[in-house]
């Protein structure tokens, strides 16, 4: 089997780090394909629940980006966004999340450089930190062992 | 502190008589010993049925949201807060409400006394402003009250109600050497490894019953994110994961606006110290944005509102 690749989910702003990764595209620049994009209207609407929910669905890594502070589309999204995330941050790692899985970024859409250099530091933070098993359910015996238990059950219930 | 309760019924007879309020949400004596249950009194015939005694620690702001009537509630330190919360997010209006204000003295940790009292069943328990006694058949225990209070009671720096329309008792002194975070602190010096554990071991034995939602005036969502189906956030099942994903999504729900009244863990069946997840919280949004919670009913919650120089070192 091929080596263990992180799988890092990134919520991008439309209005900017959507852009940049578009234009990092277009400029050809290098970036590890690592990162799933998931485009939201601003950083604004990102739910910490989003950030959760990409842990248990696989994720090694979420990495979230947003318009510089002033330049949010939407004025102020951003500045909402900001504090919601260091709550949200310092919550997940005081109870156990490794810091280096989860990023936030301000990328304009003229920062394609800053898009592919970001993307590389993620993918490579991640990559360190190694697979994320915490958030990922494991059956507690072997599927064969649900069988015969459900079997039993069964049995015992007609 | 029993005083309060002459005091609670008085108010609650005159604001009735007087037709100032459809009713009084306060405590009556519950059917347990150590366990007073929340009574809305709508007549002056049931008045006499309030008590207050140190085992009022329900939060009755719980009783508060979305109501439409003009109601006086008895409120503790911690429930004014509560109630100071409903306010800021219009879950009622301040003149909706009168606010019987009592000074606090600490609620009693029930789940302590019993585990205390090692399986003998308490039957009477009386209390003194510095003893609680508790007897039972052929037994007898005095504890100080300084040592069976609620653990959130025992730091708490916030007594005395915030805001009220009349105060029942004379202030208590506020605890000024406390240390609030001791344990949060504790916890931080951790490995990021060995606090995951600590957090597995703390909630390994929740039964998701949501009790602690259940006690707790700030969940009052139409619809528990625990509830959702479409998008599922949470799986229904006992998984580690699952359990995790509530208490994380739960204590977040909470920030900026968790009181640390105990509610929650004092509803918690399986004794699951839940404040340690809001505590960080509390913690942080005092350190990042000077911020208490419940304090100035004219101050917007801080994930409600910013400063363009917010902090922001976390941020590439
Ligand atoms: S948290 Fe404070 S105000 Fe609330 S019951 Fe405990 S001591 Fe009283
Ligand atoms: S009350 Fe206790 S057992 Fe029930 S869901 Fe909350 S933490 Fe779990
Ligand atoms: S989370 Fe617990 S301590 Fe905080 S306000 Fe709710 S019930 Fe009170
Ligand atoms: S529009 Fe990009 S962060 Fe608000």
């Amino acid at each position: 089997m091929s080596e263990w690749e992180p799988k890092i989910v990134a919520f991008l702003c439309n209005w900017c780090s959507y852009g940049a990764a578009d234009l990092a595209g277009v400029s050809r620049l290098q970036y590890p394909a690592n990162i799933r994009v998931i485009r939201v209207p601003c950083s604004g609407r990102i739910n910490p629940k989003f950030i959760l929910a990409a842990l248990r669905h696989g994720a090694d890594g979420v990495w979230v980006s947003g318009c510089h502070p002033g330049d949010c589309h939407y004025i102020e999204g951003n500045y909402y966004a900001r504090r919601k995330f260091a709550l949200l941050k310092s919550l997940l790692e005081h109870t156990g999340i490794d810091p280096r899985r989860l990023h936030f970024s301000w990328i304009s859409s003229a920062e394609a450089s800053k898009f592919a250099q970001v993307a590389r530091e993620v993918v490579e933070t991640v990559r360190a930190a190694g697979p994320s098993r915490h958030f990922i359910k494991t059956l507690p015996q072997g599927e064969a062992a649900w069988g015969q238990a459900t079997a039993e059950l069964q049995a015992e219930v007609v | 502190m029993h005083a309060y309760t002459e005091k609670i019924r008085d108010a609650a007879r005159r604001l009735l008589a007087e037709k100032k309020v459809d009713g009084v949400i306060g405590f009556r004596r519950g059917t347990l010993p150590l366990m007073n249950e929340p009574v809305f009194v709508r007549h002056v015939d049931h008045v006499d049925q309030l008590i207050w005694d140190g085992n009022c620690g329900i939060n009755l702001a719980n009783y508060l949201t979305k109501r439409k009537d003009r109601v006086a509630v008895v409120a503790k330190g911690c429930d004014s807060r509560n109630i100071v919360v409903h306010i800021q997010e219009n879950q009622i209006t301040r003149d909706q409400l009168h606010i019987l204000g009592v000074p606090c003295q600490g609620m009693l940790d029930r789940k302590g006394i019993l585990r205390a009292l090692n399986g003998r069943e308490p039957l009477e328990v009386e209390e003194t402003d510095s003893q609680v006694r508790v007897s039972g058949e052929g037994f007898q225990e005095v504890f100080a009250r300084r040592e069976v209070l609620q653990d959130n009671c025992k730091i708490c720096i916030h007594r005395n109600p915030v805001i009220y329309d009349e105060l029942l008792g004379e202030m208590v002194e506020e605890p000024t050497d406390v240390d609030r975070y001791e344990d949060v602190r504790r916890l931080e010096s951790l490995s990021v490894e060995e606090r995951w554990n600590h957090f597995e071991e703390l909630i390994a034995s929740c039964i998701r019953c949501y009790a602690c939602r259940n006690a707790c005036p700030q969940c009052y969502c139409p619809t528990c994110f625990v509830d959702e189906s479409r998008p599922q956030w949470v799986g229904k099942s006992l998984d580690p994961t699952d359990t995790r994903t509530f208490h994380l999504l739960r204590a977040y729900h909470m920030a900026g606006r968790c009181t640390d009244c105990g509610a929650c863990e004092r509803a918690c069946p399986m004794n699951i110290k839940v404040r340690q997840f809001t505590k960080k919280l509390e913690k942080d949004a005092k350190e990042l944005f000077d911020y208490e919670v419940g304090i100035v009913l004219e101050e917007r919650p801080p994930l409600d509102t910013y400063r363009p120089d917010d902090p922001q070192d976390f941020i590439k």
